[in-house]
């Protein structure tokens, strides 16, 4: 198999865009990633697209058509899919992008990811979200997704001693790197206390603990290495594992609750490909839609031992100039979180991370950054391992 | 020639629920959710209260004050999102109420919460051209929020009358300008009993970007800054959006607080300025300048750069209560009772 490298990143601001359409999000993310590779939409070979629930949230299907034809690529009928693995759309798409290019099927494609979610109101979004999980199952019987999520922090209280404060304190460090990030939905810091005192959405998880209802959309460039080599004149960011998990739909149907066993999956084959193991690690942006889900990721991933998350977090481990700085882009908290742009926008900011760009939020002399995106409650998830070189 | 407001008057009926017992009703922190909306407690009509009760009310306190012969009145509008009839005016019962009929034009207004303004705007222009001498616009409302929504701790109910004129004004309208869109952020359509909103929307594209728009080209027009007011008021829809705008226009707290009455009454829509407004006329000294900036969804904002004459000192103010005195009078109510007030309580036979 071909090796395939990262020459071209681009991202809205996430956030409530109500003046500006899905068409228009995809345009400015797909602009900024040819713009920063240095090509045009006549270099791309295919276009590949995670988003979520157009259906839904748009009443708009066939969004690979409908974003090929906004960007201008149906003027050469460039070959376009839309990836669908709920909130892991975006993460799911990038690997089958690598994978099309490695294969030798095409030399360069886009790899976008897009949700408009206000449209809808509040209950509205928290039905279509539901999708995400077993709907005969669990959504029938009125369970949402925070409630489910909420089920997985109470087991993991209850079997780790982990805190409400350590949730809690997940919120305060991603607003604190969300506040360096100018892409990012919520620029301010918050105090333990506020995240605290919110009011509960699903106990124990408060409004602190659930990432927002965004818009936005994010968008990458992919090529072999070899031409990445020829034309990138910034740092060539390589992709070196891959790994895709699933596991039950329901989580009633897991025999533990405490550790999502797609992302394990997911991550061995990843580290495996990339032979290296967790602690090789520089930089990681982990799924944390829920606070408990990046507690969840960062041990998953092998960073932390089982039940020892928590503490690592309030301890600072995860924080810019921790051992291991974990969503420095702010994660799904404070960046925000349009479902199918998640996985591209966490490959954006290793990319940034990774060439030294990121700013205020950089973490000092990251070379491998991982992204894991988790579809639902854990249903899918996808591990993705660069390198710069 | 100046026009502006002749007389004015205010009208809130005397029942109030608070934020905490709505929150005991739907197992929500109440205390909370009002003190997140800087609202304290909201007015409840009676049983025996309407739009039309409180237009009538209103109109008669402001003539009042200033004792306009009502067959000089050549005009009534009310605006209101609460009429009681779908087809047949408010403003032909409130013409009989004050004696100003037959020989006036009457209808009634509908914009949201903006509506009384927009009769305002709509009588200034008959004053200015001479085909009226004096007109009456009033804003009323006897808002309801579906049970259990957000808009519950604050849809109240009250409602101010003007009477607009020409030589004889208490304050003189300098200038007035209204923004306009067509952004869906709330209504309610034929037959809903309850109004629907886009939640956050009715937000920042909706509230704060039509007041702020309004209230800019109003102060390009005019020529003035922030500073050159000693007034401030806008719609209140709540506490916190009215101090939020005013933060963003560049108005200080103490400009605004005057004309901050939704922390007591909570929102009576129409009549929400309108409100506002009365109470810094209760107050105000010659020469005092006024901005007010009023809101209606769906969406517009009327703005007025008013000027307050020499005349507020022949005008009998204590003639009628203040928008202080009238809402120092209350009476707490439980949600039993808020219900069957607000006829939520489904009777025999109905």
């Amino acid at each position: 198999m071909r090796e395939v490298a990262v020459i071209g990143v681009g991202m809205t601001k996430f956030g409530e865009h109500w003046e500006k359409s899905f068409r228009e999000l995809g345009i400015e993310a797909g602009y900024r990633a040819l713009l920063d590779a240095g090509i045009e939409s006549k270099d791309v070979d295919a276009l590949f697209v995670g988003n979520m629930s157009g259906g839904i949230f748009l009443e708009q299907e066939h969004i690979s058509s409908m974003v090929s034809e906004a960007v201008g690529m149906t003027e050469h009928n460039v070959p376009a899919l839309r990836v669908e693995a709920a909130d892991a759309s975006g993460g799911v798409a990038f690997q089958q992008a690598v994978l099309a290019i490695a294969s030798g099927v095409y030399e360069t494609v886009v790899v976008g990811g897009a949700e408009k979610m206000s449209d809808l109101t509040s209950i509205g979004v928290t039905d279509a979200m539901a999708s995400m999980g077993d709907r005969s199952w669990e959504g029938l019987f009125g369970a949402t997704i925070p409630s489910l999520y909420a089920l997985v922090a109470r087991r993991h209280m209850a079997e780790f001693g982990t805190t409400k404060e350590q949730l809690a304190h997940v919120a305060v460090k991603n607003h604190y790197n969300g506040a360096r990030n100018p892409y990012a939905q919520f620029r301010r810091e918050i105090k333990l206390e506020t995240a605290l005192r919110a009011s509960p959405v699903a106990e124990p998880l408060g409004m602190f603990d659930c990432a927002p209802i965004s818009d936005g959309a994010a968008a990458v460039v992919l090529t072999t290495l070899d031409n990445a080599k020829k034309l990138s004149e910034k740092p060539v960011v390589k992709v070196v594992g891959l790994g895709l998990a699933t596991d039950t739909l329901a989580l009633a149907r897991r025999k533990e609750i405490t550790t999502f066993k797609a992302t394990v999956a997911a991550a061995r084959r990843a580290y495996e490909m990339a032979s290296i193991k967790p602690s090789d690690v520089d930089v990681a942006e982990v799924h944390d839609s829920y606070s408990i889900g990046e507690i969840l990721a960062i041990e998953d991933l092998g960073f932390f031992k089982k039940g020892e998350g928590g503490p690592a977090t309030e301890e600072g481990r995860t924080a810019l100039g921790g051992e291991i700085p974990v969503n420095p882009s702010g994660g799904l908290k404070a960046r925000g979180h349009p479902l199918g742009a998640t996985g591209v926008a966490q490959i954006a900011e290793l990319v940034w991370q990774l060439r030294g760009e990121a700013g205020d939020r950089q973490v000092k002399d990251a070379r491998i950054g991982l992204a894991q995106n988790v579809g639902g409650v854990g249903g899918t998830a996808a591990v993705t391992i660069l390198e710069v070189i | 020639m100046d026009v502006g407001i002749v007389t004015y008057g205010v009208y809130v009926p005397c029942y109030r629920i608070l934020p905490e017992e709505i929150g005991r009703v739907w197992g929500k922190d109440g205390a909370a959710v009002g003190k997140g909306l800087m609202v304290e407690m909201k007015s409840v009509p009676g049983l025996d209260e309407d739009t039309v009760t409180i237009s009538v009310e209103a109109a008669r306190r402001a003539l009042k004050r200033k004792p306009v012969d009502p067959k000089e009145i050549g005009a009534i509008f009310v605006g209101s999102e609460s009429h009681p009839y779908a087809v047949k005016p408010t403003a032909t019962i409130v013409a009989e109420a004050i004696q100003a009929a037959p020989n006036l034009t009457a209808a009634d207004f509908e914009f949201a919460c903006k509506a009384g303004t927009a009769g305002i705007q709509a009588l200034l222009g008959m004053v200015k051209a001479e085909y009226i001498k004096y007109g009456v616009s009033i804003g009323a409302d006897t808002s309801q929020g579906a049970p259990g929504n957000a808009l519950e701790y604050t849809a109240a109910a009250g409602g101010a009358a003007y009477v607009i004129g020409r030589d004889d004004v208490i304050a003189r309208v300098n200038h007035t300008v209204s923004f306009t869109t067509d952004t869906p952020d709330f209504w309610r359509r034929e037959g809903m009993k309850y109004p629907s909103h886009g939640e956050r929307f009715t937000g920042t594209p909706a509230y704060f970007r039509h007041i702020t728009s309004c209230a800019k080209m109003l102060m390009e027009k005019a020529g003035t800054k922030p500073e050159d007011y000693d007034y401030a008021v806008f719609h209140q829809p709540n506490g916190k959006f009215p101090l939020r705008v005013a933060k963003m226009l560049g108005f200080a707290n103490e400009q605004v607080m005057t004309g901050l009455w939704t922390p007591k009454i909570g929102n009576t829509y129409s009549g929400s300025m309108l409100i506002g407004l009365a109470a810094i006329l209760d107050e105000a000294k010659p020469g005092d300048r006024i901005l007010a900036v009023s809101f209606g969804s769906g969406a517009g904002s009327d703005g007025f750069d008013i000027t307050v004459t020499d005349e507020i000192k022949n005008f009998n103010r204590s003639a009628a209560p203040t928008v202080k005195e009238l809402t120092s009078v209350y009476k707490v109510i439980d949600y039993a009772m808020y219900t069957k007030y607000r006829e939520k309580i489904k009777m025999e036979g109905e």
